[in-house]
């Protein structure tokens, strides 16, 4: 039995060796953005490269912000942002409905939600894009935002957290002359609070990282968004890559920040959604 | 009163979301079935009356055209290699994680988890960099070892490897914690009873976890599967689908077809082919799995 245990340590052991490189190697691309971002572009041109930058410079940044339209960028994206959370609004309400009421059809409705699931985003972009263009709605922030507004897996998650909720609550506050209004928003949605938490994480990735409808619909750079932005960058100056990190920098540290201060509920949240 | 408000009620709370749905996702299909029988294109848009109706003329030129074709070889290629390496990684990465509980491999969680949920399109950006043939790191490490130098993204089919290898790094981290619930869910005694009679790790893996995992095993191919069918962003930002149509995927064709060359009608058919292939793959996969079930895997 102690042999047993001592092999079992040791096993442990090479596994966290395996785990540590890996990881590591894992983390350099985002090392390796991080140090290009504050080096000079004729540093990054040098044959031989250095991991830590010799004259530290924010200068790229500057460049982002005062000579390119990055600030613009970062506003509409934090503007889509914070739309995305009226979808996330409307998600909720609607796993509410499919939860927590009987209706003729349900079934079939909330079948049909889902199998939206299946479709993927290549048939419906051209079908999209026309419908938005017929009602003028290209090249605008709302029509950027409405596609991707609600989503079948959101609803599917707040449907199976409300499910849990008992009926008794609800009962109870019909009884006391509580609207239903009033119901979803005093009584289920703070009750909720985990499945919103992780939704809301979600939604704000998806947000901050949202690419291909600001791309199709956009075709003036006031409406761009990050991501768009920094592929145009890509595009117009391929050949400066400290720039072009410090753009990647500026868009992935504020996630990964973000994520490292939530990933409890996050990481967690897989288990409250039941998805297992 | 409150009867009346009862039956209306879950129709507002399903309706704001119901209709976007039928607006952005339903009704779009019918209208792309409709535009893969037409000749729309930016004329069509500006007056209907130059719209007609094709038949099955858009299928058939798209089914013989050289580049489609080619889209389909490249997009069969990241789905076979890929598919596997993401499955198998992310599980492996997962088995891994779940011999501690340390705060060492929580933190080496949070290492792996990272690359999803970071931007596709900043992530291609810096991997462009790494793959760089003379300032980038990876040719710059290759020739500490005296190897290299790769031409990354430079040969097709190099550069369709390098796009892989990018796409399983980001894909890993979302997977890998699916699987790690699953492992979770393991009941401890069945390791327990497999010790005392003398099985070793390796055949616990591969005799309990491995196969009480099917599930979570067929989830995330599935999602997997369809996802990588749908790969765009990669080789959109990094490639540009090149070089010489080396990595464009199906999905980049009907991008391209779609809004760069304004060929509506005939970028709907490409992506209705695309669809129906993912329902084939799909059903199959099912098929294979329930078949696996009765044989009680």
């Amino acid at each position: 039995m102690d042999s047993n245990k001592k092999s079992q340590k040791q096993a442990k052991i090479i596994v966290g060796v395996i785990l540590g490189v890996w990881g590591f190697i894992t983390f350099i691309p985002f090392l390796w953005m991080i140090a290009s971002s504050f080096k000079t572009n004729a540093e990054i041109s040098q044959i031989v490269p250095s991991l830590f930058p010799k004259h530290p410079t924010l200068d790229n940044f500057k460049e982002l912000f005062f000579k390119l339209n990055f600030s613009v960028y970062l506003k509409n994206t934090l503007v889509i942002t914070a739309f995305s959370f009226v979808g996330l609004f409307l998600n909720a309400m609607a796993g509410y409905g499919f939860a927590k009421y009987n209706f003729k059809g349900k079934e079939k409705i909330f079948l049909l939600v889902l199998a939206t699931m299946m479709i993927p985003g290549q048939v419906t972009m051209i079908p999209v894009y026309l419908l938005l263009n017929m009602v003028g709605l290209t090249n605008t922030l709302t029509g950027i935002v409405l596609p991707g507004l609600v989503g079948a897996f959101g609803i599917f998650l707040f449907r199976q957290f409300m499910s849990t909720i008992s009926n008794e609550i609800i009962e109870a506050a019909r009884l006391d002359g509580a609207s239903e209004w009033y119901i979803f928003t005093r009584i289920i949605l703070p009750i909720s609070r985990p499945v919103l938490a992780v939704q809301g994480i979600l939604t704000f990735i998806g947000g901050w990282n949202s690419f291909i409808w600001p791309l199709i619909i956009a075709n003036d750079e006031k409406f761009y968004t990050l991501s768009v932005g920094l592929q145009l960058l890509q595009g117009q100056h391929g050949t400066n890559y400290a720039l072009q990190m410090s753009g990647a920098t500026f868009m992935v540290v504020p996630i990964i920040i973000i994520f490292l201060c939530l990933q409890k509920y996050i990481l967690d949240g897989f288990n409250v959604s039941g998805l297992k | 009163m409150m009867k009346k408000q009862g039956i209306l009620a879950p129709f507002l709370f399903i309706f704001p979301a119901l209709t976007l749905l039928l607006l952005f996702s339903i009704i779009p299909i019918i209208v792309a079935l409709i535009i893969s029988f037409t000749d729309l294109s930016l004329a069509g848009l500006a007056d209907w009356s130059r719209v007609h109706f094709i038949g099955w003329n858009n299928y058939k030129s798209v089914l013989t055209d050289t580049v489609f074709a080619k889209a389909i070889g490249n997009t069969l290629f990241y789905v076979i290699i890929g598919v596997p390496l993401v499955v198998a990684f992310s599980l492996a990465i997962a088995i891994m994680i779940n011999f501690g509980r340390s705060a060492f491999f929580k933190l080496i969680r949070l290492v792996f988890y990272t690359p999803s949920i970071t931007n596709t399109v900043a992530i291609a950006v810096v991997w462009s960099y790494l793959y760089n043939p003379s300032i980038g790191l990876f040719n710059f490490i290759l020739a500490k070892f005296h190897m290299g130098p790769v031409p990354w993204l430079q040969d097709p089919t190099m550069a369709k490897i390098s796009l892989i290898i990018l796409a399983v790094w980001k894909a890993i981290g979302i997977n890998m914690i699916i699987f790690l619930a699953a492992l979770q869910g393991i009941p401890k005694e069945y390791y327990e009873a497999a010790e005392i009679d003398g099985a070793n790790r390796w055949k616990q893996i591969t005799k309990i976890t491995i196969p009480l995992m099917s599930f979570s095993i067929f989830f995330v191919s599935v999602t997997t599967l369809i996802g990588w069918f749908q790969f765009f962003e990669e080789p959109l930002v990094m490639t540009k689908g090149g070089p010489l149509d080396g990595t464009t995927s199906v999905a980049l064709f009907i991008y391209r077809n779609g809004f760069q060359y304004s060929k509506f009608g005939y970028a709907a058919a490409g992506s209705f082919i695309l669809f129906i292939s993912i329902i084939i793959v799909t059903a199959i996969q099912f098929k294979i799995q329930n078949r696996h079930e009765k044989q009680g895997v």
